[in-house]
């Protein structure tokens, strides 16, 4: 009897029996469900983070070189803390010797930053904004572009020229139904004239990126953000592979600048989307590692639910086993229709699974930032063991089948 | 002139009687000193106390004995469902006593037609699909089986029929799809087993006439019946007696002595 054969008796045999086989397929069902919904939530965080690390926060090959980690995954000790404390602020001079020794290709800014609230002729207050004072390369290594009007030039910066271009959501909270583009934004009591509006960002985690505002390094913007000690200075590699030539050349300045012996540890910090993300990338071993386990529980259940079901079914086609073996059925025959049977039940089971785990993917998707994506491995690994499930568990039904004695399969009722 | 199907005894003495050799062509069954014990919870049951059967091919035998008499184990061996203790039994040319279960299976595919009391179809499978069975265990493609299931179910005169199940049937009609079953592979041998026991007596006229024809038509066929006047269908009937071949005659032969009222069980 070919595979197809009994695959078709199998089909045939669960349509017959359409609420045991549903109940036989729950145990599958769940844990291929949750599988799939795991495994691409999982997914969807791992995404999620590259994506706010890469393109929000930390940008695209980009380190951010600070006096300490922005970014931090588990626990900072006390000790490393006061050893942050104790390090020499970033300064304008260490920016501009960056700079001076920047690899070819590579890209530089500076991104000072605070807290501030400004006002505006229509609007007295407001949430906290991120106001920075950067250099003019800034938007380029951001990939930041306007909705309206314009990023300020080199020449702007240079000349301390007291403008501005704000977030979405600034723009529409100070300048409610306006057109922003000329009008001051009042920072600390100084006025900004506002020459262009960025394209929406959204948020990372729970951080609005439409809320901020960003004015010139040398303009009065700075005095605010506190040049003394820079929040960061940034620096573009023109590719990915080039991204540790670059690290190593700011590395090198500042480790000269700040006079450190061979044996000494850097005293600042390199932050890069990567190393930001490499102990997340640690976690998410584990995550799925455990997306994988925590539903084998599931299909275990399934598998003995499976065994059950089919011994069952054993019993009750006892005469129709009798019948098929005086007809010239081999155990083999036997044994392939009934492995086929269970391998068919789990298999459904597990595609349904797949189907209701991409459901569940979706929704976690629509309510939650996470944009969680069905891994096509994990379909593939749910499909192969729906099938290995079912083989295995009905492997003890199906050879108990096949060596039933006709006479006795005959003669049952 | 169809009597002349039906073997005489002293033929089958000889031809039993050549242990280890293998019986001529025309033989189509030949079973010698077969034996069969049960162990029935320590107590051995001996159903069979050496049976020498000879069939020649075209016969139409009936086999009878009351129950006990070990009927039913020498159709299961004769079938190939069981295997006898010791003996040989030689089926169309082959020793089929000595055979391992999945050569038995294909012995049961190729050369033997099952008809059963209780008709034994699928209950869920329609008339044809239960014909084609037999051809599914044969390996013969979709296309090809279900022709010839067609074919087979003409004969029987149920092609209005095919696409029915068993329980939308007469007892009749599916015993008509188990004998059309039966005989789907050609088989060298149609063995039935009290096939008129759940039929009232004029369905089992009719079921006796297709035997008839089929027996006319050349087909060797085995019955196993308790029931005298369904023997006497036969050419040649066999009577089993405490496992042990009591009678083996000519049907006049029986039917004369069913009439006076002698020696029957």
């Amino acid at each position: 009897m070919s595979l197809i054969e009994a695959a078709r008796l199998a089909i045939s045999q669960i349509r017959v029996q359409k609420l045991k086989s549903f109940f036989t397929l729950l145990g599958v069902t769940i844990g291929v469900m949750f599988l799939i919904a795991v495994v691409s939530i999982v997914n969807g965080m791992g995404n999620y983070m590259e994506d706010a690390f890469a393109g929000k926060f930390l940008g695209v090959n980009t380190i951010n070189l600070r006096r300490f980690p922005d970014f931090n995954m588990g626990n900072v000790t006390e000790e490393q803390w006061k050893e942050w404390q104790r390090r020499p602020y970033i300064t304008v001079a260490d920016a501009e010797a960056i700079r001076d020794d920047l690899p070819p290709g590579a890209k530089w800014a500076i991104d000072d930053v605070d807290w501030l609230t400004p006002q505006s002729k229509y609007v007295a207050s407001g949430p906290q904004l991120i106001a920075h004072a950067a250099t003019a390369g800034y938007f380029d290594i951001k990939n930041l572009e306007v909705s309206q009007g314009r990023v300020f030039t080199e020449q702007e910066d240079q000349l301390g020229a007291a403008v501005v271009v704000i977030g979405s959501e600034t723009a529409e909270h100070y300048f409610p139904s306006l057109d922003p583009i000329g009008k001051n934004l009042l920072i600390e009591g100084l006025p900004f004239r506002v020459i262009g509006v960025l394209e929406k960002q959204g948020s990372a985690f729970g951080l609005s990126l439409d809320r901020q505002a960003i004015a010139p390094f040398h303009s009065p913007m700075s005095r605010f953000t506190g040049p003394r000690n820079l929040y960061g200075v940034l620096v573009q590699a023109p590719s990915p592979q080039a991204m540790s030539d670059v690290q190593g050349a700011v590395q090198e300045v500042m480790r000269r600048r700040h006079r450190l012996l061979p044996t000494q540890n850097d005293d600042f910090s390199l932050e890069s989307s990567e190393s930001a993300l490499s102990t997340w990338q640690s976690i998410q071993k584990y995550l799925v590692l455990a997306g994988i386990f925590l539903p084998a529980i599931g299909l275990v259940v399934g598998a003995i639910v499976i065994m059950n079901i089919m011994l069952v079914a054993v019993a009750e086609r006892t005469r129709e086993i009798g019948i098929r073996k005086s007809l010239g059925a081999r155990r083999r025959d036997i044994m392939s229709q009934f492995l086929v049977e269970a391998a068919t039940l789990s298999v459904m089971g597990a595609a349904i699974g797949i189907a209701l785990g991409f459901l569940l993917a979706r929704g976690v998707a629509a309510i939650s930032p996470l944009p969680t994506s069905v891994a096509p491995w994990s379909v593939v690994v749910a499909i192969a063991l729906g099938a290995g499930i079912g083989i295995i568990a009905g492997a003890y039904p199906a050879s108990r089948a096949s060596r039933l004695d006709p006479i006795a399969a005959l003669r049952s009722e | 002139m169809q009597d002349d199907l039906v073997s005489t005894t002293a033929e089958r003495e000889v031809v039993v009687g050549n242990q280890g050799v293998a019986p001529s062509r025309e033989w189509v069954i030949v079973t010698r000193g077969i034996r069969r014990d049960y162990d029935m919870g320590g107590e051995v049951v001996h159903a069979l106390r050496g049976v020498d059967l000879a069939i020649r091919r075209n016969e139409y035998v009936a086999i009878m004995g009351p129950s006990g008499s070990g009927k039913s184990t020498l159709m299961n061996i004769v079938g190939c469902l069981d295997t006898p203790n010791a003996g040989e039994y030689w089926l169309n040319g082959e020793l089929v006593s000595r055979m391992k279960d999945d050569e038995l299976a294909r012995v049961r595919n190729r050369e033997i037609g099952f008809v059963f009391q209780t008709f034994n179809l699928l209950p869920r499978a329609t008339a044809l699909h239960n014909v084609e069975l037999p051809l599914v265990y044969a390996g013969v493609s979709s296309a090809e089986r279900k022709r010839r299931a067609k074919e087979a179910l003409e004969k029987v005169q149920l092609d209005n029929r095919m696409d029915h199940r068993p329980n939308e049937l007469s007892g009749g009609q599916r015993q008509r799809v188990a004998i059309a079953r039966a005989l789907i592979n050609n088989p060298a041998i149609l063995l039935a087993d009290e096939p008129t026991g759940n039929l009232d007596s004029q369905t089992s006229d009719e079921i006796m006439r297709v035997f008839e024809g089929l027996a006319s038509g050349g087909q060797t066929v085995i019955m196993v019946t308790h029931e005298p006047d369904i023997a006497a269908h036969a050419r040649r009937v066999v009577v089993l007696r405490d496992g042990r071949i009591s009678s083996d005659e000519r049907r006049e032969q029986f039917v004369s002595k069913v009439m006076s009222g002698t020696g029957l069980a």
